[in-house]
Parts: C-alpha cells; sequence; structure tokens
C-alpha cells in the first residue's frame, strides 16, 4: 500500500498505470476478449443463425486461452498488475482445469439431444405462460447462454490467481452473476429452475457480502488487502485479533459457501436440480476447482503458519461436510440431487487434503479438484441423454434395467459411479489418497478416517444406481437413453477414458500437482 | 516377464477375448474361456515345478517396477509357500468352476451363462491371483477393493431370487471394511520408511511405529480381514451371498475370494505388526473359537442346503483364524493347509449341491429324500465331500484341522478343547444333512410314478468337474507332505517375524518322566 502511495505521489497525473504482465494474464486477457466479442455477436447476428457462431467462437476462443497457457506454462511466476494477479503453478494448473472443462461446457450447452437444447426458448417468459408457447412456436433459441458462460469462465480464472482480496472479490462477483442466471434457463420444468436461480442468487450474494464483510475487517486488522501482506500482518502479531479472527471466519464462509461445504450447502441440492444439465455438470465441476483454488491461495498464502483458532471449527467444517453429504444423499431418489450431495460429500474430501497445510495437501487437491471435474462433468453430460416423456429423467426409479437396454452408456455411467465413489483403478481412488495421505501425514488422522468412513456410506447410494440399472427389470416406464450426438459421445469417451488412465497411471498427472504445487509471493 | 505375469494377464486377456465374441457364439466363448483357464493352470503348475522347494520361505520369482512413485506405490510381485498354495487353489478351481457352469447356473438362478458370466470369472480370476502374489500394499489393497466388483455383477446378475439384496449387502459390507483398511493402509505408509516405493512389503516389515499406533493400525487392516474372512460378528453377509450366488460362483466366493481375509492375516498383518498381534491374539482366538461354535450351531438349524454350506464355512473360517493367532508353527502351517483343504472340499460340496438342486428344483434340505437310491454317484460325491468338511481323518480336511488343533493347544489348551467341540458338530451337521436328503424313502419329485427314476444321476461333464476336487481331497487327505513342504517354511519365517517361539511341549516332557 504505501509502494502504491508512493508511486502516485511521483506520478504528475495521480494514480499511476499498474505494471501488468500482457503475457502472463493473456489467457485471461483473451477470454475477457471473446466475451465481448460473444455479446457484440448476440447484438448483430439475426436471430435463428447465432448459436453454431456462438460455439465455434466460444470453443475456439477458449482452446486459443489454453494454447497459449500451455505456451507460457513454463515462463517464471509473475506477480502483476500491481499485485493482484498472481501467475503461479497453482494458478496455471487450475486455469488449465477450468479452460478444459469450459471448452466441454460449451460444446454440452451447443448439443442437442433429441434436436432440442436443454434451454428455454426465452428465459424471461413466464412458465406455462401464452408467451412461451408463442417463443417456442417460433423456434426461438436462447444465446445468451453463450456470452454468460464465457463471464463465468473469466471469474473462474481470476479467482484463484487473485492475490488481493479485492480482486478476488470482483472475480467471484464475475463468476457468480452470469451464473446465477444461467441457472434459471432450463428448458423443462422452467419453476424449478427459476426457483434454482432466485435460490443461488439470493444465498449467493449473502455469502458475497459476508466475503466482502471479511475482506473489510481483515483491511482494518492489516492496513491492506494484498494476501502477502495481510501474512506479514499475522507473522508479526499486530494485535486487533479480533478483526483478524472474524475477517478471517466471514472471508471463509464466503468461500466454503462456493464450494458447497456444509453448513452452507444448502443451495446445492436445489439448484443442481434445477439447473440445465449442461449448466448443472460446468457449475458442479469448475465452480468446486476456481473456488478450492482461491481458498487454498488464501489459506496457504495469507494464513500460512498461523497456529490458527478457526483451524478446529474448518476440521468441523470438514466433518460434517462428509457425513452430511454422504448421508442425505442415501435418502435421495434423484439423481441429479444424489449427485449434488455427494458433490458436497466431495467437497468434504477436498477439505481434509486443503486443511493438512502441507504441500501434498496443496498437489493433493489440486489433483483432486481435476479428477473429480473431469469424471463429475462426464456424470451430468451422460445425465442429458436419458430421457422420457417429460424430458430428462432423473428419478433412480426410471432408470430401472437401463443396463439390459443400453449396455454401454450403462457401463460408463456406472464407471463415473464408482470413479466417484473412490474404488480402485479409477481416477478418483488415487484423488483420495492423494488427499488422505496429505492428512494422515500433517496430521489430520481424524479427518481421513471420517472421510473413509463416509467414502464407505457413500458407496449404498452410488451401488444404488448402479443396481436399478443392472439387476432391475425394465418396465413400462423405463427412460430411455437417447443416441449421443458424434460431440457428446466423444465428450463421453474422453471422460471415461480420462477416468480410468488417470486411476491406473496417475502418474504425470501428479507429477504436474506436485511441481505446480507452489505459489508465488 | 516371469511365469507369475504371465498367470496374471492371461485372464484378462481371455476376458477380453471372451467379451468380443459375437453374441450367438456362445459355444465359442465357453471354449475359450476354458482354455484361457486351462492355460492358465498349465503356467501356474509349470511355474510351480520351477519353485525352489528348499527356499518356500523365502518370496521368489520377485519382479518388481515403479508405478506411482509420488504416492510409494510399485507393481511388485513375489510368491512364497503360502502364496504359491493359493495361486494353485485358484488356478485349479477356475476351470472347474466354468466346468461347471456349462450349461445352467441352477434352477434359481437369475441369469443364464453368457459371455459376460464367463468374462466376469475369468477378471475375477487375474484380480484374485494379483492379490495373492502382491508384494506392494498399496497394489494388494487396489486389487483386495477391485475383486470384489466382478463378485458383485456375478452375484447380483446371475444369482438367485433375493440376488439383488445379497450382492449390494456384500459389496457394501466389504467395501466398508475395505475402507477402513485403506486408512491403515495410507498410515502405514507415513509411519514406514516412506519414499517412491514405501508401500513395499518386504520395507515394512517389522514396521518401526510406537504401541497405540501399531495397534490402531493392526485394528484397521483387522477389520477388513474379518469382513472377508468371514469372522464372527462380521459374517451376516456370507451365507445370503453365498447361497444366493451361482454355485459356480459361490465356490469362487467362499473357497478363494474369502481366503484372501485368513491370506492377509496370516502374510501381511503378522510380519507388519508382532506386537499388535501378539497383544490381539487371545481377544481374536475368542472371536474365532464363537465363529466355529456359532457357524457349526446355526449350520445345524439351517433348512436350505447352500446355506447351511455357507454357515459351515463360517465355522471352518473360525478354525483358520483360531491356527493363525495360536502363533504356533503347526498351528499356523495348519491354517496355511487348511485353506487350501477347504477350498477344495467346500467347492466340492457347493458344486455337488447344486447338482443335486438342479435336479430336484429346490434347495431346502427337507425336499429331499432317498436321493442316493435313484443317483447313487451324487450322493457318493455329496458324501466324501461332506466328510472331507466333517474332517474324517484320511481325507484332507483332517490333516489340517488336527494341525491346527494342535497347535493351539500347545499355546491355548482351553481353546482347543472348546474347538473340539466344533469337530462334533460337525459330524452332526454333515452325516444329519446327508441322511435327511440321501436316505430314506425316496421322494417323488426325485422317483417316477413306475418306481423308475426320473432325477439322472451324474452325468460325464458333472464327473469331469467333481472327480479332480474328490480326487485332490483324498490325495492331501492321505500324503499332505509335498504341501506342507511348502508352507512350513513360510509359516516359519512369520513365526520368526512375529518374534514367536513355539512353546516348550507340555506333556511329552512330564510323560517320559512318569
Amino acid at each position: 500500500m504505501n509502494a502504491l502511495l508512493a508511486t502516485a505521489a511521483t506520478t504528475p497525473g495521480g494514480i499511476a498505470p499498474p505494471e501488468i504482465d500482457y503475457l502472463a494474464t493473456l489467457p485471461m486477457l483473451v477470454v475477457a476478449g471473446v466475451a465481448v466479442t460473444s455479446v457484440l455477436l448476440e447484438a448483430l447476428l439475426p436471430r435463428g443463425r447465432r448459436r453454431t457462431p456462438q460455439v465455434v467462437l466460444s470453443a475456439v476462443g477458449l482452446l486459443l486461452a489454453l494454447g497459449l497457457l500451455i505456451w507460457q506454462w513454463d515462463a517464471p511466476d509473475v506477480v502483476t498488475a500491481s499485485g493482484s494477479i498472481a501467475i503461479d503453478g497453482v494458478s496455471r494448473f487450475l486455469m488449465a482445469v477450468v479452460l478444459v472443462l469450459a471448452v466441454v461446457a460449451v460444446l454440452l450447452v451447443g448439443d442437442t439431444v433429441d434436436d432440442e437444447t436443454g434451454f428455454a426458448p426465452q428465459a424471461s417468459a413466464v412458465p406455462g405462460s401464452p408467451g412461451e408457447d408463442a417463443a417456442r412456436r417460433a423456434g426461438l433459441e436462447q444465446t445468451e447462454v453463450y456470452p454468460l458462460l464465457l463471464f463465468v469462465v473469466l471469474g473462474m480464472l481470476v479467482f484463484p490467481a487473485s492475490n488481493d482480496l479485492l480482486t478476488m472479490f470482483v472475480a467471484l462477483e464475475v463468476l457468480s452473476l452470469p451464473l446465477y442466471l444461467l441457472c434459471g434457463f432450463a428448458r423443462r420444468r422452467r419453476l424449478l429452475s427459476q426457483e434454482a436461480a432466485v435460490k443461488y442468487f439470493l444465498l449467493g450474494a449473502f455469502s458475497s457480502a459476508f466475503f466482502l464483510m471479511g475482506a473489510a475487517m481483515l483491511y482494518g486488522y492489516s492496513g491492506s488487502v494484498s494476501l502477502p501482506e495481510i501474512a506479514v500482518a499475522v507473522r508479526s502479531d499486530v494485535g486487533q485479533d479480533s478483526l483478524l479472527l472474524l475477517g478471517f471466519g466471514l472471508l471463509l464462509i464466503g468461500l466454503l459457501f462456493k464450494v458447497g461445504a456444509a453448513p452452507f450447502h444448502s443451495w446445492t441440492p436445489d439448484v443442481y436440480q434445477g439447473a440445465p444439465t449442461a449448466v448443472t455438470a460446468f457449475m458442479a465441476a469448475a465452480t468446486k476447482v476456481a473456488a478450492f483454488g482461491a481458498m487454498l491461495r488464501v489459506l496457504y498464502v495469507a494464513f500460512p503458519d498461523n497456529p490458527w483458532s478457526w483451524q478446529p471449527v474448518l476440521w468441523a467444517v470438514a466433518v460434517v461436510t462428509m457425513v452430511l453429504g454422504t448421508v442425505v444423499a442415501v435418502v435421495q431418489d434423484d439423481i441429479k440431487r444424489v449427485l449434488a450431495y455427494s458433490s458436497i460429500a466431495h467437497a468434504g474430501f477436498i477439505l481434509t487434503g486443503v486443511l493438512s497445510l502441507s504441500v501434498s495437501g496443496l498437489s493433493g487437491s489440486m489433483f483432486y479438484l481435476a479428477v473429480y471435474s473431469i469424471t463429475t462433468i462426464g456424470a451430468f453430460a451422460a445425465l442429458t441423454l436419458v430421457r422420457d416423456a417429460g424430458g430428462e429423467a432423473t428419478t433412480i426409479a426410471s432408470w430401472a434395467g437401463v443396463g439390459k437396454r443400453s449396455p454401454v452408456f450403462a457401463a460408463m455411467f456406472s464407471l463415473f459411479l464408482l470413479a466417484l465413489a473412490g474404488i480402485p483403478l479409477t481416477s478418483g481412488f488415487v484423488g483420495k489418497v492423494a488427499v488422505f495421505s496429505a492428512a494422515i501425514a500433517g496430521g489430520a488422522t481424524l479427518l481421513a478416517v471420517v472421510g473413509v468412513l463416509a467414502s464407505a456410506v457413500a458407496v449404498v447410494f452410488y451401488v444404488r444406481i448402479i443396481m436399478a440399472m443392472y439387476f432391475a427389470e425394465p418396465g413400462t416406464d423405463t427412460a430411455v437413453v437417447a443416441t449421443p450426438s458424434p460431440t457428446l459421445t466423444g465428450i463421453l469417451a474422453v471422460a471415461a477414458v480420462a477416468t480410468v488412465v488417470l486411476g491406473v497411471l496417475p502418474s504425470p498427472l501428479l507429477d504436474l500437482a506436485g511441481t505446480s504445487g507452489l505459489f508465488a509471493l | 516377464m516371469t511365469w507369475l505375469v504371465a498367470a496374471l494377464v492371461l485372464p484378462v486377456v481371455g476376458a477380453v477375448v471372451v467379451a468380443v465374441l459375437p453374441k450367438d457364439r456362445l459355444d465359442a466363448a465357453k471354449a475359450v474361456a476354458l482354455a484361457f483357464s486351462l492355460v492358465v493352470l498349465g503356467v501356474v503348475v509349470a511355474g510351480s515345478l520351477a519353485f525352489d522347494v528348499a527356499d518356500a520361505g523365502r518370496y521368489q520369482f520377485a519382479q518388481q517396477v515403479p508405478w506411482i512413485p509420488q504416492l510409494g506405490a510399485s507393481l511388485a510381485v513375489g510368491v512364497d509357500g503360502i502364496a504359491l498354495s493359493m495361486v494353485a487353489l485358484t488356478a485349479v478351481l477356475v476351470p472347474v468352476c466354468l466346468l461347471a457352469s456349462w450349461k445352467d447356473l441352477g434352477p434359481a438362478a437369475g441369469g443364464r451363462v453368457d459371455a459376460p458370466f464367463l468374462a466376469l470369472v475369468l477378471v475375477l480370476e487375474s484380480l484374485v491371483l494379483g492379490v495373492f502374489v502382491a508384494r506392494d500394499l498399496f497394489l494388494f489393497y487396489v486389487l483386495f477393493e477391485v475383486m470384489l466388483l466382478p463378485m458383485y455383477f456375478l452375484i447380483g446378475r446371475y444369482g438367485g431370487p433375493k440376488r439383488r439384496q445379497a450382492a449390494t449387502t456384500f459389496l457394501v459390507y466389504s467395501l466398508a471394511g475395505g475402507l477402513v483398511m485403506l486408512a491403515a493402509v495410507i498410515g502405514i505408509y507415513v509411519a514406514g520408511p516412506g519414499g517412491s516405493d514405501g508401500f513395499l512389503l518386504d520395507g515394512l516389515a517389522g514396521l518401526e511405529v510406537s504401541t497405540s499406533t501399531g495397534r490402531w493400525l493392526f485394528l484397521g487392516l483387522f477389520v477388513a480381514f474379518a469382513v472377508k474372512a468371514p469372522l464372527w460378528p462380521v459374517h451376516t453377509w456370507l451365507p445370503d451371498a453365498a447361497a444366493q450366488a451361482p454355485p459356480g460362483a459361490a465356490v469362487l466366493l467362499v473357497g478363494v475370494l474369502d481366503k484372501v481375509g485368513t491370506f492377509g492375516m496370516l502374510t501381511i498383518l503378522l510380519p507388519l505388526f508382532p506386537e499388535a498381534s501378539r497383544w490381539a491374539a487371545p481377544a481374536i482366538i475368542c472371536l474365532a473359537l464363537v465363529s466355529i461354535l456359532y457357524g457349526a450351531f446355526v449350520a445345524l438349524a439351517q433348512r436350505d442346503l447352500m446355506r447351511l454350506i455357507a454357515w459351515t464355512s463360517i465355522s471352518h473360517f473360525g478354525f483358520i483364524v483360531l491356527g493363525i493367532f495360536a502363533m504356533t508353527t503347526a498351528g499356523q502351517s495348519g491354517s496355511a493347509l487348511y485353506q487350501v483343504n477347504h477350498g477344495f472340499s467346500t467347492a466340492a460340496l457347493f458344486l455337488v449341491a447344486g447338482m443335486l438342486v438342479t435336479r430336484r428344483g429346490s434347495s431346502l434340505i427337507a425336499d429331499f429324500g432317498g436321493g442316493q437310491r435313484v443317483m447313487p454317484l451324487l450322493a457318493g460325491a455329496f458324501f466324501v465331500a461332506g466328510l472331507s468338511s466333517l474332517a474324517l481323518p484320511g481325507l484332507s480336511s483332517f490333516v489340517s484341522e488336527f494341525l491346527v488343533l494342535v497347535g493351539t493347544f500347545e499355546r491355548y489348551p482351553w481353546a482347543a478343547v472348546i474347538a473340539t467341540t466344533g469337530i462334533v458338530l460337525a459330524a452332526l451337521y454333515i452325516l444329519w444333512t446327508y441322511q435327511r436328503m440321501m436316505t430314506g424313502a425316496t421322494v417323488p419329485e426325485l422317483e417316477d410314478v413306475d418306481g423308475a427314476p426320473r432325477a439322472r444321476d451324474m452325468k460325464p461333464r458333472e464327473a469331469l468337474v467333481v472327480a479332480p476336487l474328490l480326487a485332490v481331497i483324498l490325495v492331501l487327505g492321505f500324503y499332505p507332505k509335498p504341501v506342507l513342504d511348502i508352507l512350513t517354511p513360510a509359516v516359519e519365517r512369520t513365526m520368526e517375524q512375529t518374534g514367536m517361539t513355539d512353546p516348550a511341549p507340555l506333556f511329552v516332557a512330564e510323560g517320559s518322566e512318569g
């Protein structure tokens, strides 16, 4: 802060423009540029001809960003833009994961099953109203999805790379606001979808306020919003511990809400169920990556060796998250809700790695995030294929006998479920071993033990779905598995192969996560 | 590439071939599956001949390549005498089970034999062989868990009317035990030497940990092995799973899969945690005694033939665990031999029972009667298998049961006395069952009105299934020395690692003086 004031004083015009390392931040800038272009396309192209250009633009833009990121992978770590953006191993790794997921998400959003997209023709129309019917008959199509999605991605790229709390907050809002909207766009079950959007928005806005309040208090404590400077203040023990504790706690509430940890999880099932499945897929996978990335940075950079007074509370949060996620999932009858609760449980598993506060915990969490998000996006993408008269069929009962009629689909979905359950030779198992061993090595044996017990309970609900698919006879109301488009086939195949390969030969990715597991200070 | 690796890979290759064959070529698929399992058997036999019996306490044919160095896992394999005996048991039983499942899976089966069935059996064989030869704890754990999946599908898809529930109970029970084990496995790595090959069992033997940590880790592993074995009170999944599984799969479940539990106790728990093993031994012996008696009593009360066999197995697993934790050379050699013998005699019982049930269309004991008159060969085979199960001298189980009891008596005379009642009960449940099913008036369902038998006696294919099993039972009953020769050095090594010596004989000395 003092340095900023000093440069401001020497510059005639007032505040000096910050130095920005354009090369390092290029992926973010490209995504921002593509997002703006996408808005322009929306304004300039005639209605009805927008989808293909939007899909192509988004996918190419995201791939370009990914390419630039990989091109600059070995560049030295930098903290740029007046110390507000850190491009280091962790942010590169997580940005790469987010970009890969974003490409998949764009393809999923643009994909059609049975010749219809998963999105409402006109999201603003009142469900069941004549206006909605008219929009559907007119063949309208929602293409605002693409620019919104791109802005979400931009926020997700900046969120884990933010090196100060204000940037982090801005990134949080940039990723959240379009996401709230996206949740309300589902074509079928419109009321559920809109309810999801409103719930997510209200609770999300609330948690953002917590985050901001926490940032303000930490500023009051340390005189800075920059994470490294907060760390300096914490280390030098400047007094005013109540501000530190309150600020840190409020900040964490904001972050825990985004990762979907208990007791801030209550939005997850409703939102996952109500949102269009393509959006749920992206949200479940990428939001978790970005939010955990930000949490890792806050914990490891700003509060690295603080013998935190918050540790018992965070342990409790992790335990409650794992237990609640798994136990409640057992009694769910809707597959989207099962996966939602399972994502809560997984947030708990990742927390065990995060809370071990060690290098292996950091790389283990990053590995977990990468493999979990691939499997999750695959599972949700597969969900879009199972249909009955009312659109997607997501009740477990309607999946009875799917394995007899569509063996390949059932085998693949079972694979995703087994990976989520953490069965060996799938990527989920390696992730679990990575975070649990970090936890045990870091002294958090209790968390690891709760983790394995929760995993045992979790088997019950994953197996319920497998059982319905394979061991039940198909009935009259058994859902039909639609033939996937080539795009979707490709996505599913890649996700399935990645799930197996990363389970059998995880060394390269573990290495990558290991060498990326360093923050630039 | 040693023969071990070939034996591990071949079944998977076979499974792939079976799976890609066209659906209408079921006969070809059966032939291919059987051929692959026979080739594996051949490889194992050839490998066993190359095994250095004089040095059976050492892990031979060892191979090791890095797998996931970041986590400390290697692909390490090797066999000592105990592992070799289990490998051989598996290699023999798989073709037998395939042959037994050739035509049908029993009257109550939920599915018919198809290519997935054959592929699942072959995959299962590969995984089980892997568990027995793994010399890396991580690899062992991975295979230990994954092998549940083929069995889950074998029960769930092809089992009897209550197969869904049975399969799920089996999977959830086993995975719950396994996940507790996962925590312990990770804990062992953290406590061990660490590094890129920190999961190697050789490097972990005699782990230097604090007493309490060692005991916790011991318990973590023990729970998983006890579920698998299964030991009272975590046995409740077995009767349903074994009774609902088609006989061929039930043999693999009870005869081979469950052995991983006792095998793990003998070759992993004891060497890794000598102190904790000695500490827990009295309690575990009590659990084993409860298993022996409880299993036997409940077996007596069974009305269903398949469930009866499952319960007798719980009793027998009690004997195996008893011998292991008696911590004497005789006891552990007996247990190691018992693992092999139980595999063969239970296989014979399950398969012959399956043939009987197919003929009668019911597995209730009360639905049979006078069977020996209409199907003397089947009745005879059933009788011999039963006698082996009750440990009649001259049949294989006798040697092992005797060794277990002698070994137990050396250290815990009271336990041996209690366990002996298990033998009496075994005679009761086997002979009484035989009497109810095979003697007396022939029930009408087995006989035509004019007195001619409706139920056909043993067919050639069935004879081919049963003959090798009975032959092994007889040979090992009269001449167990070759097997004991390869088991004893390995057991002696385990005793040494556990820091135990056989207690001085109690009664020989007194007897010679008086």
